[in-house]
């Protein structure tokens, strides 16, 4: 049994998608994107994070649910279950 | 560097980052019951995971910044690293080596060793890749710590606390240990690999935005041709006759023989850093399939880490500009900006190289300032990156520092615990006990890479330094799996005097051997100068191809006059004493050759396009 590594990162790269697309809107025009060639970076890569983090934790939590139904069903029917896990 | 305008928003990103690193290690301590779910994983993760891990154990210090670096100083030939230096290697180790390492169920390459050959052979390789592994980790602990001096963003914390800025290089050893040191600690293996997934979507995330701003800036990539100091730059294949016709200092035979396949070989095919996350996957299938699965992303890389060190050099050298105009209450403003010194004497956006312990700047034999290559990356995210996504920047390149540095932890916790203590300190303990042992080596691992940290010093490139430390136990190493995975007369007693002689003939070849504009000592010529080499590279490549031809030339002559292991004991440990995986029942295209072949064609097409 393990954690799906998905769910901690898909959270991760939500937040950040988050908080850099909060922060993107609420500096639009700022001379700060001078650097950048104008271009709002946060804007724009904080909503491929906040996709990205989202598809992540999706993909986490419905790869969680299916081992756990997995280990739930291994556990009941003795040793037959566990012949595919590690050895 | 001028403009460190860290606001609150990188520092939320992060700090957002280490609270989930740390986070996942307590997530997964209570998973951690045996020592084979610490050392091991359990040997049940997914192969997607283990083949992210497994190139993003390279992603070490070396890789993002070295490459950056070496991008600047050499051009797109540092892609060589990447298309000669490591695809080939990948894929040779899933396709014929996995089976013997995950078959076999050593629980590490050196008891790997020990099966195929005997004690002495093992304990030789534990002891020298102990080592290793502590150096390594040792040079991304300082490496972190010299850029976050560098980049001064602890700064004015020091400042209004009273305290020395000297004491900012410490601090960051400290902090990065702590944190590297607790998720290891609670959560082994696991953790470690966990973390190093997700540092390789961070990284991605940090530095796909650089390059694409960066292109942009410079007007793509006719702009950047345009812009570099010489057109070589952009040809990993031209001038290769001749060491003296190309920016690596190298003629096509040493790449070849000495980073394409000696050293390349050495590391991927016999580093249990790499090889640890390969071997934590669920079936021997999915062992084949890591490294291959690994090297679809390895392949692309150079684009996200090599470019931005082109993009530096090419960029405009910083210089004191002045910018009037007219504000709006009718005042005519003049901002003057002046570079650093380090930034005015750079070339590009790579600053010119200071001594950490004095300050000054570093000049070469004729009087140049040299360049600080590792730098490159870092100036890059500084200048184009707005506050917000310069905190992403900023946490992917630490994490790729605190991920090299995991790497290393785990993978000499596994050898110190298993092949050196469990083998000749204390035999036959319970399980538990060598599970804490593994916590314990974890501390000591960490306080080791400390001690290492405060020697890294001395080239201004951390590849360069690395590839010595390779190729001085790497490079014989190869010789001996080689000869031991695919020749049943190799015996015990010639892997070790064989590895011995490999070893002792890379050190003699770097001692009697200079590169040119070098001064003897950490780069060679100690001995005697009996031979110069074009650049450190050429040395590096040319010493690992001795290596490893005397290793493997002596093993073959002391095997054949020893008593070779019966070959019932050797069998699932030789190629030729092995049953051949049972594939027939998967499509040819779900075979891991099928993979394999589609990799290598990618890769030569890669090498074409940008001869």
């Amino acid at each position: 049994m393990n954690l799906d590594l998905r769910i901690p990162m898909g959270l991760m790269f939500t937040l950040v998608g988050l908080i850099l697309t909060v922060f993107g809107m609420v500096t639009q025009g700022s001379p700060i994107y001078a650097r950048s060639l104008g271009i709002n970076a946060n804007l724009y890569w904080g909503m491929v994070l906040l996709v990205f983090g989202g598809t992540m934790y999706l993909l986490g939590r419905r790869g969680q649910r299916r081992a756990d139904r997995e280990a739930r069903k291994s556990g009941s029917s003795g040793t037959i279950g566990t012949a595919r896990r590690g050895h | 560097m001028t403009h460190t305008n860290l606001t609150y928003v990188d520092w939320i990103i992060m700090l957002l980052y280490f609270v989930f690193v740390l986070g996942i290690g307590f997530a997964l301590k209570r998973f951690m019951k045996t020592s084979k779910d610490f050392f091991q994983a359990g040997r049940a993760l997914p192969a997607w995971i283990c083949g992210l891990a497994f190139i993003s154990a390279n992603l070490g210090a070396q890789e993002v910044i070295g490459m950056g670096a070496s991008g600047a100083k050499y051009g797109i030939a540092t892609s060589h690293f990447y298309w000669i230096g490591a695809i080939p290697a990948m894929i040779f180790v899933g396709i014929f080596m996995m089976p013997f390492y995950y078959g076999s169920k050593a629980r590490s390459v050196p008891e790997f060793l020990r099966l195929r050959f005997d004690e002495k052979t093992r304990a030789l390789n534990a002891c020298s890749f102990a080592v290793m592994t502590v150096f390594s980790s040792g040079i991304s602990m300082y490496a972190m710590a010299r850029l976050i001096q560098t980049l001064h963003v602890f700064d004015y914390i020091f400042l209004s606390a009273g305290l020395p800025l000297g004491w900012i290089f410490h601090l960051s050893i400290i902090l990065s240990a702590i944190i590297v040191l607790g998720y290891i600690f609670l959560g082994g293996l696991t953790s470690a690999i966990y973390n190093e997934v997700l540092q390789f979507f961070l990284i991605i995330a940090g530095f796909l935005p650089l390059v694409l701003i960066g292109l942009k800036s410079v007007g793509g990539w006719q702009g950047l041709k345009a812009s570099m100091p010489n057109p070589s730059y952009l040809h990993s294949w031209q001038g290769m006759a001749h060491a003296n016709t190309n920016p690596l200092g190298v003629e096509w035979f040493g790449l070849a023989m000495g980073l394409g396949f000696v050293l390349s070989f050495g590391y991927w095919c016999t580093d249990f850093l790499v090889i640890q996350t390969a071997m934590a996957t669920d079936t021997q299938e999915n062992a084949r399939r890591v490294p291959l699965i690994a090297a679809i992303p390895k392949m692309f890389f150079p684009f996200l880490v090599i470019l931005p060190g082109l993009l530096a050099i090419g960029a405009a050298t910083p210089k004191v500009t002045t910018v009037q105009h007219t504000d709006a209450s009718g005042a005519i403003v003049r901002e003057t900006t002046i570079p650093t010194e380090v930034e005015l004497k750079g070339q590009g956006l790579v600053p010119a190289k200071t001594d950490p312990i004095t300050g000054k700047i570093v000049l070469d034999a004729s009087g140049k300032p040299l360049l600080d290559y590792d730098l490159a990356i870092p100036s890059m995210l500084l200048h184009y990156f707005p506050t917000g996504i310069l905190g992403l920047g900023l946490t992917a390149l630490l994490a790729s520092f605190m991920s090299g540095m995991a790497g290393n932890v785990t993978a000499f916790n596994t050898v110190w615990t298993y092949d050196l203590y469990q083998s000749y300190i204390h035999k036959g303990a319970s399980d538990k006990h060598y599970l804490a042992m593994g916590r314990w080596a974890t501390v000591g691992g960490i306080l080791l890479s400390m001690a290492t940290a405060y020697a890294a010093t001395g080239f201004n490139n951390i590849m360069d330094t690395l590839q010595l430390v390779f190729s001085f136990v790497n490079a014989p190493l190869f010789a001996t799996f080689l000869l031991g995975m695919f020749w049943k007369r190799a015996t015990g007693n010639g892997a070790f005097i064989g590895l011995i002689s490999g070893t002792v003939a890379a050190v003699v070849h770097h001692g009697l051997t200079l590169p040119i504009e070098a001064h003897p000592g950490l780069h060679g010529g100690w001995i005697a100068i009996v031979h110069h080499y074009p650049s450190d590279m050429a040395q590096n490549f040319w010493t690992a191809i001795w290596a490893f031809s005397t290793n493997f030339v002596v093993t073959i002559i002391v095997s054949m006059f020893g008593q070779p292991k019966p070959e019932s004991e050797l069998v699932g440990l030789v190629h030729s004493l092995t049953p051949k995986p049972e594939l027939g029942h998967l499509p040819w295209w779900r075979r891991p050759e099928a993979l394999a072949v589609v990799l290598l064609v990618m890769v030569v097409t890669l090498n074409i396009i940008f001869r």
